[in-house]
């Protein structure tokens, strides 16, 4: 299967240790990775903002960047999510990574080991906009020697929020400190998400208390043989 | 970082650790009732399409349905006042009680009464409003103000209550610690108003255009008390309240209990039709309040924020509320559905931080009986913000306009990552105030993503082989 690897902005410049992990996913089970290069950003940032003309603009562009691909896949709900809300869905064939694993591949198990203790926090966009249910935890069940823990009231927004988190830093803090509590009290020794945006936040806040938790993108562990 | 609005309050109310922890702990629990007795109506989901189907036709058809509850309400019996703004409204419901010669009267809980401040506006006339909710007598007692929607002392806990009750209403007297100590001290208070003040005021939950019905659902049953002992009522009901048929009830009393007490059936429901001889108050006053709900139903996409019945889960649901608690918001609807109702009621330039106070979790549209969409509803009033009110020149629309231009071009973008990993330029700059100074920053990678693709030896494609 030929695949348009939409990889977002944020990814692109910070993260591109889950697009390497997301092509060597792919191409282990079977795909042919493609990426196009005058790919930039969905446009979310603005248009969550209040930029709309800047945000849909970039939202088109990107509905032109990937018109002719088959399929495209993204390591990140919630510039799918924006992206389908704003009519650039591009019918269907837009889908977020764990969407394409178990909707369009088929697999749950894809071939991982990764033997450390995670744990998932499962982000607002993937469960109420994009309502990619149980998918994460079907593909992390699968992964060899992994020790999957709960983490408690996992569907409580993590306060990131985008611009949310420098506007209102502090409420956005105080959201925050509530899931660390929650993520130290798992026991975990990293915490996963299918999308990095809600990592950037957490991470950024256990480095900074020297926590010894880590982040990890959901591809990068399914990624690991 | 905003100096004003709730950026700022919302700074003060989270060192309130008393609050946070009083807020916190009564919203986890209504929280879990709402989702236990939502999870056993197996048509749940068709109630909330009825609920929003119900609202949508109430509002599109809004000064029709009026005046079919204005004839309906006087041919009961009943006198009908229309009211364009707070002023007007106070001064309707001032002339009415001064008119009957009454110096106190007694209110039910109401939200539109605190919105258009008609106890301060009564005080000014020289008549005392004594609020008989058990939360709002609490507010009243402790010159407080609301906090939530249906549950107005919530930031208050059993013992900061008791040793209020005991400085005010017991007179020094030890009540101890029992809740039901407590509830007996307000009883004895309240229950001397209620056979003494003649004119009682309250808000309407629903009026029913077919029939002029008003209905009042409340749990404690002072409500009831107020609506019917005294010999004058004056109710003050927001012109969006309006149902057009009895039979909208049904779906209306399902939606709202559950959504908002998490109780099956709330424990009174009241409802009149005009006044009769030698029952209840012998004459009844409706008082219709726009006060800018016409301006938010011109609005195609905000007056959705019409159709909320009140029934506060999405405050209960939402992690910025249950951490801020509602002063923060400044408003008497404050959490979700305030960040989208206060701007508009007001204007956005009066309140134009409030559809920002959201991370955009979605759980208030999860929850909403009539199905409010209160995401897109804050995206699009940051927009409005960003249009109408924003100047073109401030520091972040400046960086936006820049980060814009240089998404917009495969060149601009590329070079943007190279200055990143360099510490500056319009992606860095853009993202960094605020952020830093509580969270670590990730430092940025020596490769991007892209340059790692381009790096790659050809014929490393496992697919089908050919080159990407």
């Amino acid at each position: 299967m030929r695949v348009a690897l939409f990889i977002t902005c944020f990814n692109d410049t910070l993260f591109p240790q889950t697009g390497r992990a997301v092509v060597t996913l792919l191409e282990r089970l079977g795909c042919e990775v493609e990426f196009p290069e005058a790919q930039t950003c969905c446009g979310q940032m603005h248009v969550n903002t209040g930029y709309q003309e800047r945000g849909l603009a970039l939202t088109r562009r990107f509905e032109r960047v990937f018109a002719d691909a088959d399929v495209v896949v993204s390591p990140s709900a919630s510039c799918v999510a924006h992206l389908r809300a704003h009519g650039a869905g591009l019918d269907g064939r837009l889908v977020e990574l764990t969407e394409f694993l178990i909707d369009r591949l088929g697999v749950e198990d894809v071939g991982a080991t990764f033997p450390h203790r995670v744990t998932l926090h499962p982000t607002c966009h993937s469960l109420r906009m994009m309502h990619i249910g149980d998918r994460p935890q079907r593909l992390l069940q699968h992964v060899r020697g992994i020790d999957l823990v709960e983490l408690e009231e996992a569907a409580v927004c993590c306060g990131f929020g985008g611009t949310f988190s420098v506007k209102n830093a502090d409420t956005s803090m105080a959201m925050l400190s509530d899931k660390l509590s929650h993520l130290l009290n798992s026991g975990a020794e990293i915490c996963t998400a299918a999308d990095n945006s809600c990592l950037l936040h957490i991470g950024g806040a256990l480095r900074h208390q020297r926590s010894g938790v880590r982040v990890m993108h959901l591809a990068e562990i399914l990624a690991a043989t | 970082m905003s100096k004003t609005g709730f950026p700022a309050a919302a700074r003060v109310a989270l060192t309130d650790t008393q609050m946070r922890r009083n807020v916190g702990k009564a919203t986890d629990t209504i929280r879990t009732r709402r989702a236990a007795r939502v999870a056993e109506v197996p048509d749940w989901e068709d109630l909330r399409d009825a609920g929003a189907g119900i609202k949508a036709h109430a509002m599109a058809t809004m000064p029709e349905q009026l005046e079919a509850l204005e004839a309906s309400v006087t041919r009961a019996g009943g006198q009908v006042h229309w009211a364009g703004d707070a002023q007007e409204c106070n001064a309707i419901v001032a002339g009415i009680v001064r008119g009957h010669g009454a110096r106190e009267v007694i209110k039910v809980k109401s939200l539109a009464t605190d919105e258009i401040g008609l106890n301060d506006a009564l005080a000014a006339q020289g008549i005392e409003a004594f609020e008989t909710d058990l939360a709002e007598l609490i507010n009243q007692l402790g010159h407080d103000t609301s906090t939530h929607i249906l549950v107005p002392a919530i930031h208050r806990n059993r013992a900061e209550i008791k040793l209020l009750f005991e400085r005010t209403i017991a007179r020094g007297q030890d009540l101890g610690w029992e809740p039901q100590a407590l509830a007996e001290a307000a009883r004895r208070h309240l229950r001397e108003k209620f056979l003494s003040v003649p004119v009682a005021i309250s808000g309407a939950n629903f009026g029913v255009a077919d029939t002029g019905t008003i209905c009042v659902v409340e749990s404690e049953g002072n409500g009831r008390m107020c609506l019917t002992l005294p010999q004058v009522l004056i109710t003050v009901m927001g012109i969006e309240k309006v149902l057009p048929e009895w039979r909208d009830l049904e779906v209306c009393l399902q939606l709202l209990p559950r959504s908002s007490t998490g109780e099956r059936m709330n424990p009174y429901t009241s409802l009149w039709t005009g006044v009769r001889a030698d029952d209840g108050p012998q004459e009844f006053h409706l008082v219709l309040l726009d006060n800018g709900r016409t301006d938010v139903l011109a609005d195609e996409v905000g007056r959705q924020a019409l159709h909320c019945i009140r029934c506060s889960a999405c405050l209960n649901s939402c992690p910025v509320y249950s951490r801020v608690g509602g002063h923060a918001y400044e408003s008497v609807y404050p959490g979700p559905i305030g960040a989208i109702l206060t701007p508009q009621l007001r204007g956005l330039d009066k309140a134009p931080t409030l559809p920002y106070a959201s991370s955009l979790c979605g759980a208030c549209y999860e929850v909403c009986p009539v199905k409010i969409d209160i995401p897109s509803v804050l995206l699009h009033l940051r927009g409005r913000v960003v249009r109408e009110y924003k100047s073109k020149r401030s520091a972040e629309a400046l960086a936006m306009e820049t980060v814009g231009r240089v998404f917009a071009s495969q060149g601009l973008y590329e070079r943007a990552q190279k200055l990143a990993r360099l510490g500056h330029g319009p992606i860095v700059t853009a993202a960094l105030p605020g952020w830093s100074s509580m969270r670590g920053l990730p430092e940025v990678p020596e490769q991007t993503f892209r340059e790692w693709w381009r790096s790659r030896p050809p014929g490393r494609v496992s697919g089908d082989g050919s080159a990407p």
